[in-house]
């Protein structure tokens, strides 16, 4: 200890300390402050870059989410659309086919209506047609019958014949 | 990467131009300090290594007529005597380091013992010793010469300015600096993002970085200036690390906030008679035990490095007996080879742990304690007194 205090220089203290003072001065002024200001310009830059990337990014992937989300919606509208073209497609094959059903039907209970009529008056037609000549025919047959004298004893006597019978 | 090799080339080429020339010429001297031989020979010349010197000696050698040559050049001698200021130059010593010659300047005797400056008294005309080998007919003076550290010093902090102001430079045309540039930013970055801002804090450490990061070049590149053979040793004088602890000690002491002097002088969460003693405690360990211990560690990490790299090359005279030139010398070698190598570690590993605590004594300074106190259940503070202390052990 005792050389320690023997061996610490004052003069050397002095000196040191103005040397070391003028030299933190200097070098602030001359190196660190320089370098340090570029130092954060530069990282200040590099970070301004990284931020203005990230953001570009971000912003590609909005544009990208948009544009996805419009294709979305264009499908989505496409789809609604093919949707609805198919309905109407059916709706109106079954309208049709329920108006043809209902006209069809009318036609046919028309038609039908027609047969019973023209029949009805086909059979009176028949009927007054058979009953003239059935007439014509008993007038031409009881004509004949009764022409011949033979022919009525004769069927008389088949008419008693038959009465017998009874 | 070859470019950045040219260029550290140049540097080097730079200064040994710087040195070379002045130091060819040879300061035919008498005077004492012959061989280096005995065992006390070498302990004297650690000794006399690890300080202070008034000569900057390259090597020295006997010529064949038992004359002793000094290679290297003289210093300033600047000292404030009874008298005023007296300067000479350090060869007008002749390289005497116990006194005899007396240099006398404008009615003022000087004499130099072992490294150090006397005013003899006014009618003496030799120095005398006491017992303890004390100069009883004479004092110290107040010595500001151009001693080898103070050009270590000069030296160092012009290698700064020029490196660092050429790649602030850089900075004005280019994003990116080039050549021995490349090198010095990524270490600027290292201080700045490794030391200054964890341990200062995000919102305070721009005002500190400029000190830090000089601090810490200076003491790195000092510590690696004392491993050439030029033989420096300014980190491994107290003077010096004295003078970098009590920076230190007045930026943060200057710096602390209200919450420091707080913690300090009136602690928070612990009973009031507690107090007054804790303040004393803290106050010792603010004002002295911090710089001390900053001053303490470099200076004896960096004169210890000093004296075991010595004393393993004095393995070479030391062990010749037992295991012959080459034996020895190359025992010699090997550890001093490897000591070295971790001298350049060591030589790194202070000036960060230097920086480091002096940013963690300034971060604890200007710290916002914006945080309540804590309360245990009882509803009491609990205190914080240990809440810093867990980070640098």
């Amino acid at each position: 200890m005792d050389k320690l205090i023997n061996d610490f220089s004052p003069g050397l203290f002095v000196v040191q300390t103005i040397l070391l003072l003028l030299l933190i001065l200097l070098m602030v002024k001359f190196a660190w402050k320089p370098i340090l200001n570029s130092l954060n310009e530069r990282e200040e830059g590099i970070q301004g870059a990284l931020d203005a990337a990230e953001k570009a990014k971000r912003e590609m992937a909005n544009l990208q989410a948009d544009n996805q989300k419009l294709l979305q919606e264009a499908r989505l509208e496409r789809e609604t659309m093919l949707k609805e073209a198919r309905e109407l497609k059916s709706k109106m094959i079954a309208d049709a086919e329920a108006e043809a059903k209902t006209q069809a039907n009318k036609m046919i209970a028309q038609a039908q209506e027609a047969i019973t009529s023209e029949k009805k008056a086909a059979m009176a037609e028949l009927k007054s047609n058979v009953a003239g000549l059935s007439l014509e025919i008993a007038e031409k047959v009881v004509r004949n019958e009764l022409s011949d004298k033979n022919k009525q004893l004769k069927l008389v006597e088949e008419m008693l014949g038959e009465a017998t019978l009874n | 990467m070859m470019k950045i090799f040219q260029q550290s080339f140049k540097s080097l080429a730079l200064v040994l131009l710087v040195f070379l020339p002045t130091s060819i010429f040879a300061l035919n001297e008498g005077g004492d300090g012959g061989q280096v031989d005995t065992k006390n020979e070498v302990d004297a010349y650690i000794q006399h290594h690890i300080q202070d010197s008034h000569d900057f000696s390259l090597f020295s050698y006997t010529n064949d007529e038992g004359e002793r040559k000094h290679f290297g050049f003289p210093l300033p001698v600047i000292v404030w005597s009874s008298e005023g200021l007296r300067t000479f130059m350090s060869s007008e010593f002749h390289h005497n380091d116990d006194g005899h010659v007396i240099v006398e300047k404008d009615g003022v005797k000087f004499a130099k013992i072992h490294s150090k400056i006397y005013e003899l008294d006014a009618n003496a005309s030799a120095v005398s010793f006491d017992a303890d080998h004390h100069a009883t007919n004479g004092h110290k003076v107040l010595d500001l010469s151009i001693t080898k550290s103070v050009i270590g010093v000069l030296f160092i902090g012009l290698l700064m300015l020029f490196s660092f102001s050429k790649l602030a430079k850089q900075y004005k045309t280019k994003k990116i600096p080039t050549g021995f540039g490349r090198v010095l930013e990524p270490l600027v970055l290292y201080v700045r993002d490794e030391i200054a801002r964890p341990n200062v804090g995000e919102k305070h450490y721009r005002r500190f970085t400029g000190y830090l990061l000089t601090v810490f070049f200076f003491i790195w590149f000092l510590n690696l200036l004392g491993l050439t053979p030029f033989g420096f040793n300014v980190t491994g004088q107290l003077a010096v690390t004295a003078c970098l602890a009590i920076f230190t000690l007045i930026i943060y002491t200057v710096s602390g906030n209200k919450d420091y002097w707080m913690h300090i002088l009136w602690m928070p969460g612990v009973p009031v008679l507690i107090r007054p003693v804790l303040a004393i405690i803290e106050l010792a360990g603010a004002l002295i035990i911090k710089p001390f211990s900053l001053l303490v560690r470099l200076f004896a990490n960096i004169s210890a490095g000093h004296i075991v790299v010595m004393s393993l090359i004095a393995i070479m005279y030391n062990l010749r007996e037992s295991f012959g030139i080459v034996g020895s010398t190359s025992l010699a070698l090997v550890l001093s080879f490897f000591i070295t190598l971790i001298e350049v570690l060591v030589a790194f590993l202070q000036a960060y742990i230097f920086t480091m605590l002096s940013a963690l004594f300034i971060g604890m300074a200007v710290a916002e304690h914006d945080h309540e106190h804590e309360h245990d259940d009882h509803g009491h503070e609990v205190p914080d007194a240990q809440d810093v202390r867990g980070d640098f052990i």
